[in-house]
């Protein structure tokens, strides 16, 4: 079977951000991109499902700047077989990454369609589930397991109280959650593998989107500084403070 | 202006993330009814009745809603939600898995883990682990969002004396099933409404240590136990006790922070946290400078001195 995997291009995890002084935004000017982490494990499940034999070919998809092309050749790198860019600069959201996901799902058929569960950027968690509703497919988000038996999936999701497990229908949305795997790390032969694999680029309008979102930023801010604390030097006097001071035990 | 709120529960009682959403909706100003979608859950909808300032309750009671699956739920949610001008949800797992689902099934965007409501289409939201905080404003004809239940106080479980309607709407998309589910058992208050937290990471060495060293702190202080992403990959404790950017928020009045380094991850989940206090052997360690009070010591020692000195 098919399966296509969504990755966004974002700002790397371990960078510290700035918000530009006229509140307009984050400030990305210089700053390190990567794969977002939640897709780099989408892309790890799908190419350890073609390595058993239930997956036959990956399709990675990205929908961004051109430079977003780097983060799909990374995925080619890690086992992905061919790549789709939609190239846009526009302000979408996720109903508008939903849309033209459907878009690429109706054209290319996969069974198994897999995202991260939120991108590290705008922490929306939504794209997954809105691909859901507009497919009419079943969704399973927050996944740290994933198991195929012929036509159907079941997947173990992370809950606020442990852990459910439900089984969908395929075709099937799956959301990753960071316990799902441990994404390997490409090797030079296959970055290099990865250069000649092919990489279409397309426009939203191809897949009839062209609106951005209906939600303005009005502002970026940063948020409330803490005021220092202090260093104490014995439990005595972190008891004493706790107690005396700021009266929470 | 009306508002739908979308109950969160396990078919017996109302979790307390609904009262937080409850109060987030008071802020709009409008007509509040509760959705109670499950199966066998009267006696939910009766507690989401007494709720103050909720002033209807729809039960849409059958199985096809006992667990809720979201295939089932958001369309029942999308189809009754377009009589309301709002639609809001615990931003809990249920409340993330179901409302995005609805929203697209409306066709509008929807706003995700609200911290601050500056007016009926304008709220505030962190973004990038919290290191940014949003102002958004919808333009579309329902608002759909998640709350962070910490960012609002909960409303009264009593003083409400809303009316309860059955309605017989049935949604079943036939696409999920439910399997099974495990749920980790605790007689600790619940981590995201704790009024102290004690956590653990990396530093606490192992799964038996993490349980012999903070079990009497909580134990002494009442207080819910959490974790780093570190302790939990490292298997000391289960994966619903992380506390971070991809696991739980929490705003206590004391998080105590025991052999955790503070990565964004972490911190994007604790920072509202009124007092917060490190523990831990680094001088450089970054939660110092998060923390109100930090005390570099081995943790071995360093607990037990307190459990028995408070």
């Amino acid at each position: 079977m098919k399966a296509l995997v969504a990755v966004k291009r974002v700002v790397d995890a371990n960078v510290k951000v700035r918000v530009k002084p006229d509140n307009s935004g984050v400030d990305l000017t210089n700053v390190k991109m990567s794969i977002n982490p939640f897709c780099e494990i989408a892309v790890e499940e799908a190419v350890r499902l073609k390595e058993k034999g239930t997956v036959s070919e990956i399709i990675v998809v990205s929908i961004g700047p051109k430079e977003a092309q780097e983060q799909i050749r990374s995925s080619m790198a890690l086992g992905a077989d061919r790549g789709i860019l939609v190239e846009t600069t526009d302000d979408i959201g996720a109903l508008e990454v939903a849309k033209i996901l459907k878009g690429i799902v109706e054209q290319e058929k996969p069974e198994l369609i897999l995202l991260g569960k939120q991108a590290i950027d705008d922490d929306s968690n939504q794209v997954g589930q809105m691909l859901g509703a507009l497919l009419g497919a079943g969704q399973g988000t927050f996944a740290s397991v994933v198991n195929v038996a012929g036509d159907k999936v079941q997947v173990t999701r992370e809950v606020d109280g442990g852990l459910q497990t439900v089984e969908l229908t395929l075709p099937a949305i799956i959301t990753t959650d960071l316990r799902l795997n441990e994404p390997r790390y490409a090797a030079l032969p296959n970055i290099m593998k990865a250069r000649k694999k092919p990489l279409e680029v397309k426009a939203p309008a191809d897949y009839g989107v062209s609106a951005s979102t209906k939600l303005k930023t009005v502002k970026v801010e940063p948020p409330a500084e803490r005021k220092a604390g202090v260093q104490v030097k014995s439990v005595d006097e972190l008891v004493e403070k706790l107690k005396n001071e700021a009266k929470v035990i | 202006m009306s508002i739908l709120v979308i109950a969160e529960h396990d078919n017996k009682a109302l979790n307390g993330a609904t009262l937080n959403v409850v109060a987030a909706a008071q802020k709009i100003g409008a007509d509040i009814t509760v959705l109670v979608a499950g199966s066998g859950a009267q006696a939910v909808a009766d507690q989401a009745a007494k709720v103050a300032g909720v002033s209807k309750v729809l039960l849409a009671d059958n199985a096809v809603y006992a667990n809720q699956l979201a295939e089932n739920v958001a369309a029942l949610v999308a189809d009754l939600g377009k009589n309301y001008s709002h639609i809001f949800a615990a931003s809990t797992t249920s409340g993330k898995n179901v409302l995005p689902r609805a929203a697209a099934l409306l066709d509008v965007s929807m706003i995700s883990d609200i911290i601050a409501i500056e007016s009926p289409t304008t709220f505030k939201r962190p973004i990038y682990a919290g290191n940014a905080i949003a102002t958004v404003e919808s333009t579309e004809s329902v608002v759909l969002a998640t709350v962070r239940g910490t960012a609002f106080d909960p409303v009264a479980t009593e003083g409400g004396s809303a009316s309860v309607e059955a309605i017989g709407d049935v949604e079943d998309a036939g696409v999920s099933k439910f399997i099974s589910e495990e749920i980790v058992k605790s007689e600790r208050p619940e981590l995201t409404a704790a009024r102290i937290v004690v956590s653990g990471g990396r530093g606490v060495g192992s799964g038996e240590n993490y349980h012999t060293v903070l079990d009497p702190l909580a134990d002494k202080l009442g207080a819910a136990q959490g974790a780093s992403r570190a302790a939990v990959d490292a298997g000391f404790v289960p994966n619903d006790m992380q506390v971070g950017q991809t696991g739980k928020i929490v705003a206590p009045d004391l998080y105590i922070a025991v052999g955790i380094s503070g990565a964004i991850q972490h911190l994007a989940g604790m920072k509202d946290s009124k007092v917060i206090v490190a523990i831990n052997k680094d001088e450089e360690a970054p939660i110092n400078a998060v923390a109100d009070y930090w005390l570099v010591g081995d943790l071995n020692t360093v607990i037990p001195e307190l459990v028995s000195k408070i």
